[in-house]
């Protein structure tokens, strides 16, 4: 690795103040991206701030109504183990469990997880290729190169790869909100406006800003959440990235579906919410595979394959039908 | 609600101030550890990862480095008695921390009993992994008599205890250590024996 100055902080609105005033400095936590980052020249940071020592921010607190508040410094082992969490929100206990190894799970953290970049081998490659997110105006050697693993929605000329987070999409299913504390104080961002399309700035994943901490991650009540289920498929059957995966959560009547919530991972530069398969399913029965195959289908109409991933297209809907049929089982 | 202690919960011992002197890029910083029972100081370099700082300052070469990456699990070592990759892991983070490598796993000239598994199921053929796939192991039970879940367990809301564990369980928990070697079944007759005797 590159040399580096490295420092602790103690104090959240000193290490806001430092991140803001100084643009070579990036918080570290688990580092089971970043290091892995700075190991490929990814990103070459001159100073990190260990934020590990910042009081209360590794707490996991079941809220009354039914929420959960997951610290931004909790482990992703110790979250996906919480009872709570995995009464409350299995699909959240799910996805994590589904991602990386038990070593990686209990050093990450959970602000971390949803700040890690994206898995596209011409972004990761360490000589360092034409990648507009490594390195701005260079282009995007995906985009007419190997392509299996990149998105099929909401992609732009100058970027084409996914996200990869698991909890990520959990996440964006069950509405969750990130608590990020920044110069001028807390504020919440709703999850499925925290990561962003690539659009002709690639290299920004998020919406936060220069001196922003993610404090929190809360996850509000809501009555799908108990019959909820994560579903990832990929090439191997564990310790490997999603080639497509679905967070599916519904609420019944009986066998009626009276709402749904589905969320893709795999596809888009971000977890992709499939509003309108979600409209299309209300009233639809568990047991009407059709009925709910064509409900699905209405949200890939505007699907835009790549060379190599149209396969995506067909599997990530069969993938959005089982994962909606393993969380009805659950109802 | 967590039943391991929290991690970043010792005192780190790096320069406290986001700006201060012991950060400049060239500099070195002094750690003090507790390795396998034993304390002590060692300075590195910000950027010096757990596992160099194992090999190379404290001759502790029984932990491997492989991918280098996280992707392999060779140089799985436990801090504060959590399995983690040390390949990604900062040595100047880790003030006041607790390390065990494979060189402290026996206790008064016995192996660990997962290591007299090891052997007696003939869990490996180089030999390179099985290092880390100890440590993995050795952890790995802990985790699962603490009632951790994984993507094996049928159903997450139950409370999960030690007769859990399958051979499917011991998989999934186990996968993030590879055997080039494909010594797998073994590595499970391994594990399945060491919870057995535990």
């Amino acid at each position: 690795m590159h040399p580096f100055g490295l420092s602790r902080a103690d104090d959240p609105a000193k290490a806001i103040a430092a991140h803001a005033q100084d643009p070579e400095l990036a918080f570290i936590a688990g580092g089971t991206d970043l290091i892995g980052l700075m190991k490929d020249r990814a990103t070459l940071p001159e100073r990190l701030l260990d934020i590990n020592g910042l009081p209360k921010m590794a707490r996991i607190e079941a809220l009354p109504g039914g929420g959960v508040r997951i610290g931004a410094l909790a482990r992703m082992g110790d979250v996906a183990a919480d009872t709570e969490v995995r009464r409350r929100f299995p699909v959240v206990a799910e996805a994590l469990l589904f991602a990386a190894s038990g070593q990686l799970r209990n050093m990450a953290s959970i602000g971390g997880n949803i700040m890690q970049r994206t898995r596209c081998a011409y972004f990761r490659d360490e000589i360092g290729g034409r990648c507009n997110k490594r390195n701005r105006g260079s282009g995007c050697a995906a985009l007419h190169g190997l392509n299996r693993n990149h998105a099929i929605f909401g992609w732009s000329e100058s970027c084409v790869a996914t996200n990869p987070s698991d909890l990520a999409v959990a996440l964006a299913a069950m509405d969750a909100i990130v608590i990020v504390q920044g110069k001028t104080g807390e504020r919440p961002i709703p999850f499925t406006d925290f990561h962003r399309l690539p659009g002709s700035t690639p290299e920004r994943d998020n919406v936060l800003d220069r001196g922003d901490l993610i404090v929190a991650i809360e996850v509000p009540a809501n009555v799908e959440a108990s019959a909820s289920h994560y579903l990832k498929v990929r090439d191997r059957a564990s310790y490997e990235f999603a080639l497509v995966s679905t967070a599916a959560a519904v609420e019944t009547d009986g066998r009626r579906i009276r709402s749904a919530r589905l969320a893709m991972g795999g596809v888009a530069h971000k977890p992709w919410r499939l509003t309108a398969a979600e409209t299309g399913l209300r009233g639809i029965s568990l047991d009407d595979i059709d009925g709910l195959r064509s409900a699905i289908a209405t949200s890939f109409t505007d699907a835009r394959p790549l060379a190599h991933n149209a396969f995506k297209v067909e599997l990530a809907q069969r993938v959005a039908l089982r994962a909606l049929q393993t969380a009805g089982a659950r109802a | 609600m967590s039943r391991t202690p929290e991690p970043g919960s010792a005192d780190a011992g790096t320069d406290k101030t986001p700006s201060g002197a012991a950060t400049g890029k060239s500099g070195t910083v002094p750690v003090n550890l507790t390795v396998n029972g034993l304390t002590r100081t060692i300075t590195v370099e910000p950027r010096m990862t757990l596992l160099d700082a194992l090999r190379e300052n404290l001759a502790l070469t029984g932990t491997k480095k492989a991918c280098d990456r996280g992707e392999c699990g060779a140089c799985t070592v436990h801090i504060d008695g959590r399995r983690v990759l040390s390949c990604m892991t900062l040595a100047a983070m880790l003030e006041g921390k607790k390390i065990t490598t494979i060189e402290g796993l026996e206790k008064n000239s016995m192996l660990h009993p997962l290591q007299s598994a090891f052997i007696e199921h003939d869990g490996f053929q180089c030999g390179f992994c099985t290092s880390g796939q100890i440590m993995s192991g050795v952890a790995m039970i802990e985790e699962a008599k603490a009632g951790w879940p994984s993507a094996a367990t049928a159903d997450l809301r139950r409370d999960f205890t030690l007769t859990d564990l399958s051979r499917a369980e011991i998989r999934e928990r186990m996968s993030g250590n590879l055997c080039r070697c494909a010594c797998y079944p073994n590595i499970v007759d391994a594990v399945v024996e060491a919870v057995a005797r535990s």
